[in-house]
């Protein structure tokens, strides 16, 4: 949004010239120092070295593992998140400021009690730990205790994108397209859907960069064996910590190139949703 | 039709109540899919966030109250919320300055590398919190590309609480920025015109004019910057040094007492820090209830 700002409300250029310099130096110490940082250790031993650090196959185990969980937890928080701004965004109903406040949950608890939580409930001295290990099941340090971590953690996602947009949208349009004779579903894929589409691919890019680089909650549940629970923020905690620095670098550039595309795509959403005036 | 015109009296009381009720739960819309979408929202809420909590408050409260306060209070874990809270409230505090600053720059003025600066801002929420941290450990210590100036001065950055701090300024700064843009997008420059048209200065119109419209918005940037830094771990921990006593989080002291296997301990300290995430989620709503309502009345 760009507006023309009156010469009353202008800075000085010095001043202008002093709080630029000040923005900009700290961007560059703080964002992309960092940035340059693990390139230059990553890249820095060679091509070769760096290629073969990716190669690696347990680095390739935590790629797909990353994956896995991203590919249950993204969708699965997806058709709540639709879900529940159908309701909230276009009914009135008591308690509804509750429910907002308890999709909310997840973003306020420490990443470390994200996966506590499920330890207290599914490990060996948990809730259902007993009854597990009778059924020979396993949720902690395994699979499926990383995808419920990951859940958790990218839980309030896409609803929290969704419920704004749906409710400056109002129901004026689904409710024409219901008294002509639309049903629930058509009402929602032909009017619904294409008003919410840049709202809904914003909160699924940011849902899917949270999945895919949570550390904390993962860690508690992970367990840490390696080629079997570890993900790729894991594996490159493992690597540092064993010194291997350049391999540690060269992981953790993959996570920092999926932070780039999240960025771009972001970029690229907002500035088509302004178009549109969507989002 | 005489059988439909029969039913109708019947009918359509037993209609009539059935709208009083769900009258009295939720007004009445001609849209479908209410009773589905709601029914899957709250049970999937529960399955993933309600019933998880609620079992590790139950499992809290199983040793006794007496247990629960001798673990909370300990020595090492007083100084775990002291290393957390007070770097945490230094960080929050530089991230309200610079947040404040950045967000002016970013909507006030135009130059070079303005739109990739704003996009960048978002980087903290899009890279993975452990590449931040052995990155940050890399450059603050003693021989990293900041560090090696730092410590010519005989300062040490990485593995001290000053590096805590650093990781929570990186984490936390979006926070702030996106919290103030949008209301500073939206202030039209009628009041700061007013102000220079009756004298003041351009300090005092942004002190006196600008800033107490940015108030709430600075407040609650500056609420969540701290609430994620509490809680926060994958960037710290590698350029905190974990210290007991010194620069150890209460985030790692958790995990330290689960390899422990004090279930107990951890389960009493995770509550602890839930009632305080709680209390801060509670006055985050209020303070952006506050900031709409100060954005509606403009």
């Amino acid at each position: 949004m760009i507006k023309a700002v009156p010469s009353s409300a202008q800075d000085s250029p010095l001043v202008r010239g002093v709080l630029i310099t000040i923005a900009l130096g700290f961007v560059g110490l703080m964002l992309i120092l960092p940035m340059g940082l693990v390139l230059t250790q990553a890249l820095g031993h060679g091509f070769t070295i760096y290629l073969d650090a990716l190669r690696d196959e347990d680095a390739q185990a935590a790629l797909r593992l990353t994956l896995l969980a991203a590919a249950i937890a993204v969708p699965a928080n997806l058709l709540f998140g639709v879900s529940a701004a159908w309701c909230i965004a276009k009914f009135e109903f008591k308690g509804k400021q509750l429910l907002l406040t308890l999709i909310d949950l997840p973003f306020a608890v420490s990443p470390v009690i994200s996966g506590l939580i499920f330890v207290l409930l599914f490990g060996l001295h948990g809730w259902f730990g007993e009854w597990l290990r009778a059924h020979d099941l396993k949720i902690i340090f395994a699979v499926p205790g990383i995808v419920l971590a990951t859940m958790f953690v990218t839980f309030p996602f896409v609803a929290r994108e969704l419920i704004p947009v749906m409710q400056a949208q109002g129901t004026d349009e689904e409710e024409a397209a219901t008294t002509l004779g639309a049903s629930g579903w058509q009402t929602f894929w032909r009017v619904t859907l294409p008003n919410i589409k840049w709202a809904l691919l914003y909160g699924v890019i940011l849902c899917n960069a949270r999945a895919m680089g949570e550390f904390g909650a993962v860690s508690v549940v992970s367990g840490h064996i390696r080629g079997l629970t570890n993900t790729l923020p894991l594996h490159v905690e493992i690597l540092y910590n064993e010194y291997q620095t350049v391999a540690a670098f060269s992981v953790a550039s993959l996570l920092m190139l999926l932070a780039v595309v999240t960025l771009v795509l972001k970029a690229v959403i907002e500035a088509k949703a302004a178009d549109f005036g969507r989002l | 039709m005489r059988a439909s015109q029969l039913e109708t009296p019947a009918l359509s009381r037993h209609y009539f109540r059935r709208v009083a009720w769900r009258g009295h739960f939720r007004r009445e819309s001609v849209l479908s899919g209410f009773g589905l979408t709601l029914g899957f929202t709250v049970f999937y809420l529960s399955l993933i966030v309600l019933i998880p909590i609620s079992a590790t408050f139950l499992k809290a409260a199983e040793g006794g109250l007496a247990s629960f306060w001798a673990a909370i209070s300990a020595p090492r874990v007083i100084a775990a919320y002291r290393v957390t809270f007070g770097c945490a409230l230094v960080a929050a505090l530089i991230n309200t300055v610079f947040g404040v600053l950045l967000a002016w720059v970013l909507v006030r003025y135009r130059f070079p590398g303005r739109r990739l600066c704003d996009a960048l801002i978002d980087l903290p929420f899009a890279l993975p919190t452990a590449v931040a941290g052995i990155a940050l450990a890399a450059i603050y210590a003693p021989k990293g590309w900041v560090g090696q100036y730092a410590a010519e001065w005989g300062v040490k950055i990485a593995f001290t609480p000053m590096g805590i701090t650093i990781a929570l300024i990186f984490i936390g700064i979006p926070f702030v920025v996106r919290t103030v843009q949008p209301v500073l997008e939206s202030m039209d420059f009628a009041c700061e015109e007013a102000a220079t048209t009756l004298g003041a200065n351009r300090w005092q119109s942004f002190r006196l004019v600008v800033l107490p419209a940015l108030i709430p918005a600075v407040l609650t940037g500056f609420a969540l910057a701290f609430a994620r830094g509490i809680g926060e771990y994958g960037s710290v921990i590698f350029v905190a040094g974990n210290m007991p006593m010194v620069s150890e989080i209460v985030p790692l002291l958790i995990i330290t007492k689960l390899e422990q296997y004090d279930y107990a301990g951890a389960t009493a300290i995770a509550v602890a820090m839930l009632g305080i995430s709680f209390a801060m989620l509670l006055t985050i709503n209020l303070l952006q209830a506050w900031t709409r309502r100060a954005e509606s009345q403009r």
